[in-house]
């Protein structure tokens, strides 16, 4: 039953680009679905170990910034007679290297934060991406500033003298996006049913009890916070390729919340939350803008509807379905006792 | 009573303090291999947190707390855990939210080596050790005598089985030294039997035991020998029959009851 239906979720979504023919729907999906991505590294974090990072967007655009730096190249000052300089290099190996350096300052900002962790984490992370975002716009010899970095190339992938294949355009890209997701999904997945997930989660419920069985706590905190970082910067390095411009405004703090949101309405903890609020936030906007209305009102009507999601299922909505569900097939099996059937699903 | 060779863990002159109180003053005692310890003594008199410093949730102010050849003062718990002493809390303390077997699975932590790199690549060696700690878990469920429970969400057990559950999650942890917090408070007598029975059946494994109780009959029943503490301070140091007997314990601990019930 589970598998079918995500075989059949899977199969609609690789069908949109043969039935939608509209090249800007295509470009929400995708830009929706780079969110997600990061929406779902960050439910690693804040979801299985219970650690807010209010800085994840900074993840997210580093992973952008290097994978554009490395595919333009750049040469910069270190020092006034110390130039450091690269050339262009391909751009799959810009985004090994986006995914590498993301995941490096996750383990730093990890190793950093987690002694103390709670309210410190937040705030190191806050702090950590407005130190980067000022860092992009300031450093211009490097990053154009402003000015932002521009013509990124696509990623390409080629054989030299018998193949080449550019990621130009909506539905090449909507593959790659939708490929990357599964793929993020499924090491989110492997970690959170490991041994390495229910370290994370015990941490998350009961830290003295988990200690007492030897799990260390800081290990698996890095560890999630490191995967975490890596896909948030994945996704970033998807992002740069695909719009083709960076510019320090990718580090807004309103894209952190939008992860945030996105998580916490979806599901925190759940494999499938942040798909389902990534899913409706990414779209909602959209939809909202169709609507014949002004522009404040779709805002109005977007706060709205996410403070109804919030106080109607404040775990999400994917545990609420879950619990409703399972109450359903519980009624119909056996008239049997009441039990908490509905809080066991809410906790998978 | 002091030790020939083999005393599994010896704690030396170690003392305790939080701020300018000192809660432990110079405890000195071994547990010998296979022995079952009780720590006795009324309420604050230090029992909980000599607890806390052998498994290294308090700092010692002084003194040396040794197992088996390894020093543990200054480590964190969960290395204490992998060198084999596992601990239960005086409050009942389980993963609410998962399901017993989670709960085992999580307890079961030490038992397994998958590194994160092969947990990501999805290795054939990940199911298989998978598995094998699914089976360890029915094992230890079977144990203690609560696999019907295997799929109910912890929080939902009654309270003798929330109990067990603990003991549970500690013995998943393969320990050679285990140490239990108050394991039958709240417990009926048909519940509190039946966890003697447990007891008798971790130690039938070659486990050692360190007990805090507060319930006499038990500890008089199930101990090797016990230690009765009054203000930190070990004042009496023997077999359970002595204890009852011995002149400072009456006066601190059992003396206050029996006047009680006596008068």
């Amino acid at each position: 039953m589970r598998r079918l239906a995500i075989a059949a979720f899977l199969t609609f979504l690789f069908s949109i680009p043969l039935w939608v023919g509209n090249l800007y729907v295509l470009h929400v999906l995708i830009i929706t679905g780079i969110f997600t991505i990061a929406a779902m590294s960050l439910n690693l974090l804040l979801g299985y170990t219970g650690q807010l990072s209010l800085g994840h967007v900074a993840f997210f655009g580093i992973g952008a910034y290097v994978s554009s730096l490395v595919s333009l190249g750049f040469a910069v000052h270190l020092t006034p007679d110390w130039l450091v300089t690269l050339d262009p290099q391909p751009v799959w190996l810009a985004m090994l290297w986006a995914i590498a350096i993301s995941g490096f300052c996750g383990w730093a900002i990890g190793r950093i934060s987690f002694k103390v962790r709670g309210a410190y984490f937040v705030i190191v992370t806050i702090s950590f991406a407005e130190v980067v975002r000022l860092v992009a716009l300031n450093w211009d010899e490097l990053t154009q500033g402003p000015m932002a970095l521009n013509n990124i190339p696509p990623l390409t992938f080629s054989i030299p003298g018998l193949f080449e294949f550019a990621f130009i355009g909506k539905v090449p890209n909507y593959y790659l996006v939708l490929v990357t997701a599964i793929i993020a999904y499924i090491v989110i997945a492997r970690l959170v049913y490991s041994r390495a997930g229910r370290a994370m989660i015990a941490l998350r419920e009961n830290e003295p009890l988990a200690t007492s069985v030897g799990i260390e706590v800081t290990r698996y905190l890095v560890l999630s916070a490191v995967v975490s970082a890596a896909i948030a910067g994945m996704a970033g390095a998807l992002y740069a390729q695909y719009v083709q411009i960076v510019d320090p405004n990718i580090f807004l703090f309103i894209y952190t919340v939008t992860m945030v949101i996105m998580v916490v309405v979806g599901g925190k903890g759940t494999l499938a939350g942040p798909i389902v609020g990534g899913l409706i936030f990414g779209l909602l906007p959209e939809a909202l803008r169709s609507l014949n209305i002004g522009p404040e009102l779709q805002w109005v009507a977007y706060g709205v509807l996410m403070i109804v999601i919030v106080s109607i299922l404040p775990s999400g909505i994917v545990p609420a379905v879950g619990r409703w569900w399972s109450d359903r097939r519980r009624a119909a099996a056996k008239p049997a006792r009441p039990t908490d059937a509905g809080a066991r699903q809410a906790a998978r | 009573m002091s030790a020939i060779p083999a005393a599994a863990l010896s704690v030396d002159q170690l003392s305790i303090r939080f701020g300018g109180v000192t809660a432990v003053e110079s405890m000195t005692f071994d547990i010998q291999e296979g022995e079952l310890l009780s720590l006795i003594g009324p309420n604050g008199a230090g029992k909980t947190s000599a607890f806390n410093a052998i498994t290294g949730y308090l700092p010692a102010a002084a003194g040396d707390i040794v197992y088996r050849g390894a020093r543990l003062n200054g480590l964190k718990p969960s290395r204490i855990a992998a060198l084999g002493v596992v601990r239960t809390f005086q409050k009942t303390s389980v993963f609410a939210g998962r399901s017993v077997f989670d709960n085992i699975l999580i307890g079961l932590h030490l038992q397994s080596r998958q590194h994160p790199l092969a947990i990501i690549l999805g290795l054939p060696s990940i199911a298989r050790e998978e598995r094998r700690l699914v089976e360890k878990a029915k094992e230890v469920l079977h144990f203690v005598g609560i696999e019907s429970r295997k799929d109910e969400l912890a929080s939902s057990l009654a309270y003798g089985e929330l109990r067990l559950l603990e003991v549970a999650v500690a013995l998943a942890a393969g320990p050679t030294l285990l140490l239990l917090d108050e394991p039958v408070a709240g417990m009926n007598a048909v519940e509190t039997a039946g966890f003697m029975e447990t007891i008798a059946r971790i130690r039938a494994r070659g486990v050692t035991v360190l007990l805090v109780e507060h319930d006499m009959k038990m500890v008089m029943r199930i101990s090797d020998r016990v230690i009765c503490l009054n203000q930190g301070r070990i004042i009496a140091n023997g077999p359970p029959a002595e204890i009852q007997r011995h002149p400072d314990v009456i006066r601190a601990y059992l003396g206050e009851r029996r006047a009680r019930v006596e008068g």
